[in-house]
C-alpha cells in the first residue's frame, strides 16, 4: 500500500460514502469557541437535537474576550453575552468549558495540545480556519463554518470532500535567527495564498524533523494562508516526548500501544502526492510581510517591491493597492521601516517558545521611545509557566505590557487593535486590511523579529544583533 | 434548512479584486453576536462606508447600477481567511444569490453550500469578460443549477461544474444533519469499532 499520512487518517475515519468524492467522517475531536458557536447550539434546540458526544467536545473562550484584569467584569456588554451563551450551552449539554476564570483558559489551538487532547491520527475540527495547527501531530485538523459545528455537535461526523495532496518538502537545516515562521512564510509566498487550496498540505525533509513541537504547531497553523484545508507532519519521538505525561493522553501500557499504533502514521516511500514542493531551508532568510496578505512577503534583507515589475495585471492591481493601503514607497528597504506597535501573540507564536525566544532577544533592552509593546500568552498555562521562568519580568522591564491569554490583536474582536495608519509588528498570521483594526497596517514575522523591532523601533533583521 | 437554489435570473454586480478575505467581507466587530441576521448592513463595511458611516460612493456596490444586485462577480481566491460563516449569512442577507469567480477558498464554498448561496466557479478570461460586459450598464443573468448553464440575453452561454454533494443541498434545500442522523446506525456501528 502507498499511502500518504492524510490518506491514511482519512480512510481510518470514513463512516460512509456519500458520493464519488464526498465522505461523512468521524471526529475524535470537536472544539468550540464563543464566537463561531452560539448560532450552532441555538440550531440544535430549535430542532430538539442533542450533542451526541459531548466529551468529545471541549470549549473554551478566546476569540472576544479582554486580556485585562480577569477581576474585572467584560465591559464589552455583547461579547460578555457571547460568553455567557458558550457558558450556558456548555452546563446544558454537558460540555467542558475553560472560561475566563479557568487556569486551563487559552486560545483553543494552544490548549488543544496543552492538554494533550489533540493526538497523533484523530480528525479534529473547530470552527476557525487555524485549526490546522493541530495537524502537527499528524492529526488532520480543519476549520468549519458554524452550520457545520452544529452537524458535528448532532452527528459528531463531518460530509467532507477528500482533498488532494501538497507535499512540501523544506531540505537543508535553517540558519541563525531563522524561525519556523519564517518557513511558512516563504512557502506562502513561493506559492501563494491559493496555492494549496483544495490541498492538504504535508510538511516533510529534515529541517522540518529538526523542529520542536510548538515550531511544528507554527508551521501547520499557516497552512490556510496558503489556501490549504490541512497541513500534518508525521508524528515521532518529538511528538509522542512533548505528549508523554500531558492529561489527556495515556499512561502505562496503554500510552506504550498508542506510541506504536502512532509510529505507523507516516507516509509511505512510495507514496504519491497530487503536488510537490521543495524549499531549501538553508536559503530562507527571516520573513517579514510588505502588503495585505500573507503571501506578500519577502526577505528582510530585499525592498518593498515595485507593483510595475510584476506579471500580470491583476498581480500589478493588488500590489498597488496593498501598497497604497501600508502606506508603503516601492523599493524602500524593509529593514527600517519604523513601527508604533508590536504584537506578540496568537495562536501562531504565543507558546512558552516563542515567549523564551523573544524575551531572548528583549532582556536588558528596551522597548523603542514611541512604540508600545505587547505580548499576550497563548494561554492561562503558558502565561503562568513564562511567569515561574521570570519571562514576564524580562517583558515588563523592556517596556512591554503582559496581559492575559486570548486571540486579542490578532483579529482585534477585543479592544485590542490598531488605530487608523499605525504600523504593527505582528507575531500573528493575517495581514489582511483592517484585520488589527480599520486602516491599521501590519507586518508580519516571527517572535524573534517582533522583538527585535520592538526594541528598534523598526523592522530590523535580527540576524545582525 | 438550506434555502433551495434551482434556477436564478439578477443583476450583477462586479469587484475586480482578488483574494478577497472573510475579514473584509465581513469585518470582526460585527462577530459578536448570537443570531444569524443582521449582517447584511454590515457586508464590506469598510470599504462599503467611510470612516464618518456615509457609503463611499466609489465602492462597487454603491454605485446605482448595483442597485439590487444578485449576483456578485469577482476576483479568483474569493472568501480566503476566517471561517466565519458570517460572511456568507452577510452576503446572503445583503441579497446576493450567487458568486461567480475563478476561484474560492474551501471554508468559504462549504460554508455557501449550507446557506443558499451558490458559489460558482469559471475560467478567469470567463469572469473576466463577465466584468468587461457589466461596465457602465446593467447586465442581467440567468444561472441554472439543475443544468449547470449560466445564460445571458445577449447571447453568454457557459456550463460550469458545482460540487455534487452541494448541489444537492442547495437543488433539494435538505436539512443536512437531518440527513446524516438517517446514517445514524453507520456512525453507531463505527463507534462500536472504534471505541
Amino acid at each position: 500500500m502507498t499511502k500518504t499520512l492524510f490518506e491514511r487518517v482519512w480512510a481510518s475515519h470514513v463512516v460512509k460514502q456519500l458520493t464519488d468524492d464526498v465522505a461523512l467522517l468521524y471526529v475524535d475531536l470537536h472544539l468550540i469557541h464563543e464566537v463561531t458557536s452560539p448560532q450552532a447550539f441555538a440550531g440544535l434546540k430549535r430542532e430538539g437535537r442533542a450533542v451526541r458526544r459531548p466529551e468529545r467536545t471541549l470549549a473554551t473562550v478566546d476569540h472576544s474576550i479582554p486580556t485585562g484584569d480577569r477581576s474585572l467584569p467584560i465591559a464589552d456588554a455583547v461579547a460578555a453575552r457571547q460568553v455567557d451563551v458558550l457558558g450556558g450551552n456548555a452546563r446544558e449539554f454537558g460540555i467542558e468549558l475553560f472560561d475566563l476564570t479557568s487556569p486551563g483558559q487559552g486560545i483553543v489551538h494552544v490548549i488543544g495540545p496543552e492538554l494533550g487532547a489533540t493526538q497523533p491520527g484523530m480528525v479534529i475540527v473547530c470552527g476557525d480556519s487555524h485549526t490546522a495547527t493541530h495537524g502537527a501531530f499528524g492529526a488532520f485538523a480543519i476549520g468549519i463554518g458554524t452550520s457545520e459545528v452544529e452537524h458535528v455537535l448532532a452527528t459528531q461526523c463531518i460530509a467532507l470532500s477528500k482533498p488532494r495532496t501538497l507535499e512540501a518538502r523544506f531540505t537543508g537545516s535553517r540558519g541563525p535567527g531563522v524561525g519556523a515562521k519564517d518557513l511558512i512564510l516563504a512557502l506562502i509566498g513561493k506559492i501563494g495564498t491559493a496555492g494549496a487550496t483544495g490541498h492538504v498540505i504535508e510538511y516533510t525533509g529534515e529541517a522540518i524533523r529538526a523542529l520542536s513541537m510548538e515550531e511544528r504547531m507554527t508551521v501547520c497553523n499557516m497552512s490556510i494562508e496558503a489556501g490549504a484545508r490541512a497541513g500534518m507532519i508525521a508524528p515521532d519521538d518529538v511528538t509522542f516526548a512533548y505528549l508523554k505525561g500531558r492529561p489527556r493522553v495515556h499512561t502505562g501500557e496503554a500510552w506504550t500501544k498508542d506510541v506504536a499504533r502512532w509510529r505507523r502514521l507516516r507516509s509511505n516511500s512510495g507514496a504519491r502526492y497530487d503536488t510537490q514542493v521543495m524549499l531549501d531551508a538553508s536559503r530562507i532568510g527571516p520573513q517579514v510581510t510588505w502588503g495585505t496578505t500573507p503571501g506578500m512577503v519577502a526577505d528582510i534583507t530585499a525592498r518593498v517591491p515595485d507593483p510595475a515589475a510584476l506579471g500580470t495585471d491583476a498581480e500589478r492591481h493588488a500590489a498597488q493597492r496593498a501598497l497604497q493601503y501600508m502606506g508603503l514607497e516601492p523599493g524602500t528597504p524593509l529593514a527600517g521601516i519604523p513601527i508604533d506597535r508590536v504584537f506578540l501573540g496568537s495562536c501562531t507564536n504565543a507558546r512558552i517558545e516563542d515567549l523564551r525566544a523573544a524575551a531572548g532577544v528583549v532582556r536588558g533592552r528596551h522597548v523603542a521611545a514611541r512604540v508600545r509593546a505587547m505580548v499576550v500568552p497563548g494561554s492561562q498555562r503558558v502565561k503562568a509557566q513564562a511567569e515561574a521562568e521570570g519571562l514576564d519580568q524580562v517583558f515588563r522591564e523592556a517596556g512591554f505590557e503582559w496581559r492575559n491569554a486570548g486571540c486579542s490583536m490578532c483579529l482585534g474582536m477585543n479592544d485590542d487593535i490598531l488605530g487608523a495608519g499605525e504600523r504593527c509588528a505582528a507575531t500573528s498570521n493575517r495581514n489582511f486590511e483592517g484585520r488589527q483594526g480599520r486602516g491599521g497596517r501590519t507586518h508580519l514575522m516571527s517572535p524573534m523579529m517582533a522583538a527585535a523591532a520592538a526594541i528598534e523601533g523598526h523592522l530590523v533583521d535580527v540576524r545582525g544583533w | 434548512m438550506v434555502k433551495p437554489f434551482t434556477q436564478h435570473r439578477g443583476r450583477l454586480v462586479t469587484l475586480p479584486r482578488r483574494d478577497v478575505d472573510t475579514d473584509q467581507i465581513i469585518p470582526k466587530q460585527f462577530l459578536k453576536g448570537i443570531e444569524r441576521t443582521g449582517f447584511g448592513p454590515a457586508l464590506f463595511c469598510d470599504w462599503r462606508y467611510r470612516p464618518d458611516g456615509s457609503p463611499d460612493p466609489g465602492f462597487e456596490l454603491n454605485s446605482p447600477a448595483a442597485e439590487g444586485a444578485t449576483i456578485l462577480v469577482t476576483g479568483p481566491n474569493f472568501g480566503c481567511g476566517s471561517s466565519r460563516e458570517h460572511a456568507v449569512w452577510a452576503l446572503a442577507e445583503y441579497g446576493f444569490r450567487a458568486v461567480i469567480a475563478p476561484s474560492f477558498a474551501d471554508i468559504f464554498t462549504s460554508n455557501c453550500y449550507r446557506n443558499g448561496l451558490l458559489p460558482v466557479r469559471l475560467p478567469a478570461p470567463e469572469v473576466d469578460a463577465l466584468i468587461r460586459s457589466t461596465e457602465g450598464g446593467i447586465h442581467e443573468l440567468t444561472i441554472d443549477l439543475e443544468k449547470q448553464l449560466i445564460t445571458d440575453d445577449r447571447g453568454f452561454k457557459t456550463g460550469f461544474r458545482a460540487d455534487p454533494y452541494g448541489r444537492e443541498l442547495l437543488l433539494r434545500g435538505l436539512d443536512e444533519i437531518g440527513r446524516t442522523l438517517l446514517d445514524e446506525p453507520s456512525i453507531a456501528a463505527y463507534e462500536r469499532r472504534h471505541p
